[in-house]
């Protein structure tokens, strides 16, 4: 299916949001998601499914004020 | 002084934005003894690149203070929030809800409006607010006890722009501790801040 990543168009197979990090390539344990505006828990990722047209949202830390 | 039950002996934060180079951020961080670093959130790639920034800043032993820098309305900035709490592990959150593209100046109501739904979610909220008292007010019944005004627009480097109304705070919050968030463009400007309590 197709999904929104970081507002870039991405396909993929992954059954929930876990394995969809896995399938991306967002292996670092220092990310925070949210999925359609909603923010989503690490311990919520695996029992997270998701469908066509979601809008995922990957951040991580950077420098700021 | 004390902030949300933390014990804080500097009065000085820095910020982790716009060093040279990550070791000039380690020097500068460590040789101001400061007890508190302000860190924000980005859109990550696949590549990892937040890593190394985020293994340098836990080396540095300071208590975070993530922000919700970029973020235009309320909810952006409570989802931030939330995101940066399943990050950071802290309840500290310096809540910025940004009004006006360009001067970045605050959008004080939605800013009382995340301020509140983030409090009554276990959030320590550290507010980037102007230098309005009944804003304050507000901001304060939303549970906010820590306040953070302006000193001039982020970025701007002005320095304190209105001492009369920053001053008119300290005597109108006796008990709340006042940050300077934004504006301070020299140490003097800093001192200053610092001279008033």
């Amino acid at each position: 299916m197709q999904i929104t990543v970081n507002r870039e168009p991405r396909k993929i197979t992954g059954a929930n949001l876990s394995t969809t990090l896995t399938e991306l390539g967002f292996t670092s344990p220092a990310i925070a998601t949210a999925l359609n505006g909603v923010f989503v828990a690490a311990a919520d990722r695996d029992t997270t499914t998701l469908r066509q047209n979601d809008k995922l949202e990957i951040l991580s830390p950077m420098q700021g004020g | 002084m004390n902030f949300y039950g933390t014990e804080i002996s500097s009065p000085l934060l820095m910020g982790t934005a716009q060093y040279p180079s990550p070791a000039v951020l380690v020097d500068a961080i460590k040789g101001s003894r400061t007890e508190i670093i302000t860190v924000s959130l980005r859109r990550e790639t696949a590549s990892g690149q937040g890593d190394g920034f985020w293994n340098i800043v836990k080396s540095l032993g300071c208590h975070i203070l993530p922000n919700t820098a970029g973020c235009h309305s309320a909810q952006e900035a409570i989802t931030t929030a939330q995101m940066a709490r399943d990050i950071f592990g802290t309840n500290w959150i310096k809540l910025e809800v940004i009004g006006h593209a360009d001067s970045l100046q605050p959008d004080v109501f939605g800013l009382i409006e995340a301020a509140g739904v983030l409090a009554a979610d276990g959030f320590q909220v550290f507010p980037y607010t102007t230098d309005d008292l009944i804003v304050g007010e507000k901001l304060v019944a939303a549970g906010c006890e820590i306040l953070m005004p302006w000193g001039a627009p982020i970025g701007s480097g002005q320095g304190l722009r209105c001492p009369d109304a920053l001053r008119a705070m300290r005597g109108h919050f006796p008990d709340i501790p006042l940050i300077i968030d934004a504006g301070i463009g020299r140490p003097s400007h800093a001192m200053q801040a610092m001279e008033w309590g």
